[in-house]
């Protein structure tokens, strides 16, 4: 397990801690124990993250396309914050108390909608019609179709500052709901991005938690041929937020830095993010050894060899 | 006799002609007249009497309250009051996600900041998902000298294609006073042109009051109908007197909302035999005047409409009276161009 925890020498404010938050009927309900990274925990989340890769290339096959690539290296992220952080009532997804998870990617939608199944807010069934005409799933998540997506991504660079003001707003109106909100590293290019970050720190919004899957690949290429965002640890230190860096597969790693997140979280305090290494593909080798590419292109014959061999690596891995 | 006492140079500065007096302008000059009736701040104390009433209404600003009346209600909720920094993208994508939590925000910036710079938050995360966001912008139109970085001209262009967006281009103190609570009580994103500082009180000399989404007939006159919107409705007014002293009876409706449009009551002032003026702070594309010609062409009325409005330029930098005379916005020139256009 790899965390690496870069704290700042700076104290958090931490007054009115999120620690002690009524329970809900979300992800926290089975009693896990937050702060202790056990074996069942890893479990219960891997199997999360094997289903939603599933779920993800079962829309990708439907629709013959898809940004299947980004949700397969994402659903540890997704598996981990939505099994395991988030709160909400799978079946009021209004629930006022609830925390909030915006996708700024609207692009990641394909994996998000896994995750809102796996969570029970969107019927397994449904995500068949990914991509289809009237469905309530669309290519690019909007939060006017689907139930649980509270923001309409798309637009690089948004989720952030939307999140700057939920959070003000939670904590206005005495909420102990945290935002989190999912970027990715192609993001970091907009400046928005670094608008939003700065006035997160400004505010001390210890209730906001940034989640970035820095899977060194944009539309163009290669993140470090694109536009250099690194050293992006760095960045986000400098810019005042409590910053880990973890390997963004590894579910243990990744709870362990979600615990330290949620420690963090207070009403008034520090920012957190989860800066996430990940790997396009990630779970089927032959999507993870192909030419990576923004938009991967997949064959009608192929998917069914991507879902035999993530089937064998996730029983492989949990036998092992 | 002495030649000694007076030195040269001061003899010659002495007989030098005096400097002429330099026209100058403020960034935020006001345009009310010499000795008019005016309000103070009336955004920001209209903001504050809502919010005594409405506990959701919170403000926000990026590095522009003071310019844009929010200080004042900054000072009276400093807890419902937040400072985004200059950083326009960030205030309204945060506007946005505080109305996402239930709250009803106003955000101020400068209307060439909301328009031009942060479109793409406005559109996507506050019209798209029709929240309750109100966008407050100082400056509109031509009501600075500071030349094209902080006039806005195009600003209504900008923002009547975007959906869902209500558009409120306010005569003066009073309608900014009546507008404020009808755009927190509206459930749908909306955009104030921003009259701000010692603001003009002209509309209580009529049997007015401001009604989201509807024109008002200020005046009837048989030979001219003025259709105009903000700060030019009171130019409009102007000049209706000054016309009578020409023997021309001027009818002036007033149209605070640009969209939705009050298409019904605007067609049954225009589909008459009188001249049709439509005046407007703001380019002669995609403000008032097209807004006023697409409801006339739709519903199939053959009537010429006259534009009085910016031309479709850069503007100069300058005094705001040298360039209201230069740029057609001045009352002088409006009746000379009424006269002319009755020959």
């Amino acid at each position: 397990m790899t965390v690496t925890n870069h704290t700042n020498t700076e104290q958090v404010m931490a007054t009115n801690t999120v620690q002690d938050r009524p329970t809900a009927a979300g992800a926290l309900e089975d009693g896990a124990a937050r702060g202790t990274v056990t074996q069942e925990r890893i479990a219960k989340i891997s199997a999360a993250a094997f289903r939603i890769r599933h779920h993800a290339l079962n829309m990708g096959e439907v629709q013959g396309q898809g940004y299947v690539g980004q949700a397969l290296g994402a659903a540890d992220m997704l598996a981990t914050v939505y099994g395991d952080q988030l709160r909400f009532r799978a079946e009021d997804p209004h629930w006022e108390a609830r925390d909030r998870f915006l996708l700024s990617t609207g692009h990641y939608a394909i994996g998000h909608y896994a995750a809102l199944a796996e969570a029970g807010i969107v019927p397994v069934e449904e995500l068949e019609t990914y991509g289809s005409d009237d469905s309530r799933l669309p290519m690019s998540g909007m939060s006017t179709y689907t139930p649980g997506m509270e923001i309409s991504g798309g637009s690089l660079g948004h989720g952030l500052t939307i999140a700057v003001g939920m959070a003000l707003g939670l904590r206005y109106q005495g909420s102990n709901a945290r935002v989190f909100n999912f970027l990715s590293d192609g993001e970091l290019d907009e400046g928005s991005t670094w608008e939003a970050a700065m006035g997160a720190h400004h505010h001390q919004l210890g209730n906001l938690t940034a989640m970035v899957d820095i899977n060194a690949l944009q539309a163009d290429g290669k993140t470090d041929t694109v536009l250099r965002t690194e050293p992006v640890t760095e960045k986000w230190e400098s810019f005042g937020w409590y910053t880990q860096r973890v390997d963004g597969n590894e579910v243990g790693a990744l709870l362990a830095a979600f615990d330290n997140a949620a420690a963090q979280a207070a009403a008034v305090g520090r920012p957190s993010v989860i800066l996430c290494d990940t790997k396009v593909g990630r779970g089927v080798p032959l999507l993870e050894n192909r030419e990576k590419a923004h938009f991967m292109r997949i064959e009608e014959d192929e998917w069914q060899t991507c879902r035999e061999q993530l089937t064998a690596g996730y029983e492989g891995k949990a036998s092992a | 006799m002495s030649t000694t006492t007076e030195a040269p140079d001061t003899a010659a500065a002495a007989a030098a002609p005096a400097k002429p007096k330099l026209k100058t302008s403020a960034m935020i000059a006001s345009f009310a007249d010499p000795g008019q009736k005016t309000s103070s701040a009336p955004f920001g104390h209209a903001l504050v009497k809502a919010a005594q009433e409405n506990d959701k209404i919170v403000g926000l600003t990026a590095d522009l309250g003071k310019y844009t009346d929010m200080h004042i209600f900054a000072k009276a909720f400093p807890e419902r009051f937040f400072q985004m920094g200059m950083a326009e993208q960030l205030l309204f994508g945060a506007a946005a996600g505080l109305a996402e939590t239930g709250l009803v925000p106003f955000a101020s910036t400068y209307s060439v900041f909301a328009a031009r710079r942060a479109y793409d938050f406005l559109c996507l995360d506050a019209a798209e998902p029709n929240l309750n966001v109100n966008i407050v912008g100082g400056l509109p139109g031509l009501t600075t000298g500071y030349g094209p970085s902080h006039q806005a001209t195009e600003d209504m262009a900008i923002f009547r294609g975007m959906p869902n967006l209500t558009i409120v281009d306010p005569c003066d103190s009073i309608d900014i006073e009546q507008a404020v609570p009808q755009l927190a009580a509206s459930d749908g994103p909306t955009y104030l042109r921003l009259l701000r500082g010692n603001v003009p009180t002209v509309l209580d000399e009529y049997d007015y009051t401001f009604e989201l989404g509807k024109a008002k007939v200020l005046r009837g006159g048989n030979d001219v109908v003025f259709i105009s919107s903000g700060l030019m409705t009171m130019r409009a007014l102007q000049a209706a007197k000054a016309l009578a002293a020409h023997n021309v009876d001027v009818a002036v409706v007033h149209t605070p909302t640009i969209k939705p449009f009050d298409a019904e009551t605007i067609l049954a002032e225009i589909n008459t035999d009188r001249l049709a003026v439509t005046l407007e702070n703001h380019s002669v594309v995609g403000g008032l005047f097209e807004t006023v010609a697409s409801a006339v062409v739709t519903a199939g009325v053959g009537k010429r409409v006259v534009p009085v409005a910016l031309p479709d330029q850069f503007l100069d930098a300058g005094a705001l009276p040298t360039l209201h005379d230069r740029y057609g916005l001045a009352v002088d020139r409006i009746v000379a161009k009424v006269l002319a256009e009755l020959g």
